[in-house]
């Protein structure tokens, strides 16, 4: 699975760092960001999922590999 | 280096020439039909504006109202996304439904920046706050907040029934927010004073409105000269010397900026805690599962902000246009119900149920689209300390007298008295 942000999209709502810290970050301003490389880590696929679904502006996509 | 004289005269006074905005005839009293007379000042509407909402979801859904110079209230989540998307067509040049609408030259700034800006302005004027209100800034203030929860609960010793709103919930945001700005606690109740003639005082008189409003922007004023005399590491000091095009900010700016975050920083926050804990009264089997189960808190936070979302915004329509399926003209109000949104069943299962443990909640409690609350973060941080302090020391409490609880009236809606039984 793999994670993306649509920076058009996203308004710094913060839900996806709160929710899965192992893969979102805030940046300077407080809009998010993927870590890494947005590959995510076996096991780690519910978190995802659980803050791809609770993002308010609906700026993430998590896409199946 | 040159004096800062910005602010050695009153920069209200050098506005002498600039155009008026537009007063309206003030109609009060109740309301015959919610779909065409609404009122969000009634008191109805503070004393449940849910089932009123959920009727006008049903059969409207754009309800209307004369009341205001002639405004509008989407109910369904759709409707209230589209209009806080399209900042084309909709104008954030007030965002508080009055009797009076700003002149069309205070936009793109407007009075209270950058909630009341439009792009391109607002995107520069917002940028300045981001870095002062993200998650890990706003993490500094956890511990002082925490203490502060922590010394309000040691003073109900010896109390059998204390008021959560009053001796409780509104100190945090206050005592917060007057850190953040350097301004002096003991302040308060002063602060109390002009968030209530701000948002609840929309259907006063013109002059007494405004000699109120005049008394929170003298306490401004004076703040700020002080600051400017004696700068400090504060978000006061930092909005004097802050930048924008190369220039220092113009002085309605800075004053502007510091109306904005301390009402907005206070009577939010206020309500969510009180309606957070107005409903684990009258809630037992709540309150238990998270006394029981306290890493379930951030999770029901969410669906106590879904379920009741203190902040309505406003917007003024721009231009005469036909809007899903109704004639909005120039300058109409748009109540932006992000509460009427957040209860709206198309998107949310259960949506007029409580539902702690809601694992997918995309929830409108603050905003959508580029005038998100800046303040979220903060906010996030004190409701879910404030929650945590009272469970840990108070996992037992009722509602002492339902027909004693108040709530706000207006735009910004939570409990203002609310006695709860803690032993």
């Amino acid at each position: 699975m793999k994670l993306q942000i649509d920076p058009e999209r996203c308004q710094g709502h913060g839900r996806c760092y709160d929710l899965a810290p192992g893969l979102f970050g805030e940046d300077d301003e407080g809009y998010g960001k993927v870590l890494g490389d947005g590959l995510v880590p076996p096991g780690q696929e519910h978190d995802a999922r659980l803050a791809a679904s609770n993002c308010p502006e609906r700026a993430i996509s998590a896409l199946e590999s | 280096m040159t004096v800062d004289d910005r602010f050695s005269q009153d920069f209200r006074e050098t506005r002498g020439d600039e155009p008026l905005g537009t007063r309206n005839e003030i109609i009060t009293g109740p309301v015959s039909d919610w779909a065409t007379d609404f009122s969000h000042l009634e008191p109805q509407w503070s004393a449940d504006p849910y089932p009123i909402q959920d009727d006008l979801r049903r059969r409207c859904p754009i309800a209307h109202t004369g009341r205001f110079g002639g405004g509008w209230l989407p109910t369904r989540y759709e409707d209230v996304a589209a209009i806080a998307y399209d900042t084309e067509r909709f104008s954030s040049r007030s965002i508080i439904m009055s009797n009076f609408r700003p002149p069309h030259e205070i936009a793109p700034v407007g009075g209270s920046p950058p909630i009341s800006s439009d792009p391109p302005f607002h995107h520069d004027a917002r940028k300045l706050l981001l870095p002062a209100f993200t998650k890990s800034a706003v993490a500094r203030q956890e511990p002082a907040t925490r203490a502060f929860c922590h010394a309000l609960i040691d003073t109900f010793d010896g109390h059998d029934v204390v008021d959560a709103a009053g001796d409780y919930a509104q100190h945090i945001p206050m005592r917060v927010i007057a850190d953040m700005l350097g301004f002096p606690p003991e302040d308060g109740p002063r602060f109390r004073e002009f968030v209530e003639n701000t948002l609840e005082g929309v259907n006063l008189p013109p002059d007494e409105r405004i000699e109120r409003m005049s008394r929170l922007f003298d306490y401004l004023l004076g703040q700020i000269r002080d600051h400017v005399d004696h700068p400090r590491d504060d978000l006061t000091t930092f909005l004097i010397d802050a930048e924008l095009y190369g220039r220092r900010l113009e002085p309605d700016h800075v004053a502007g900026t510091m109306a904005l975050l301390l009402i907005a920083g206070i009577d939010t926050t206020w309500s969510a805690i009180g309606a957070s804990l107005w409903h684990l009264a009258k809630n037992p089997e709540d309150r238990r599962r998270l006394v029981a189960e306290r890493a379930l808190l951030p999770t029901a936070m969410e669906e106590f902000l879904r379920a009741y979302a203190p902040v309505t915004m406003a917007r003024l329509v721009k231009q005469d246009m036909r809007w899903n399926g109704v004639d909005m003209n120039a300058d109409d109000w748009i109540l932006l119900s992000f509460p009427a949104a957040n209860r709206d069943p198309a998107v949310f299962d259960r949506a007029d149920e409580v539902v702690i443990d809601r694992q997918v909640n995309r929830h409108a409690a603050f905003g959508l689209g580029i005038h998100r609350c800046v303040g979220s973060h903060l906010a996030r941080m004190e409701l879910r300390v404030a929650l945590e302090a009272w469970l840990e020391r108070i996992p037992d409490f009722t509602l002492d007298d339902p027909a004693a609880v108040t709530w706000s009236a207006g735009q910004i809606r939570g409990p203002r008295t609310l006695p709860l039984r803690i032993r």
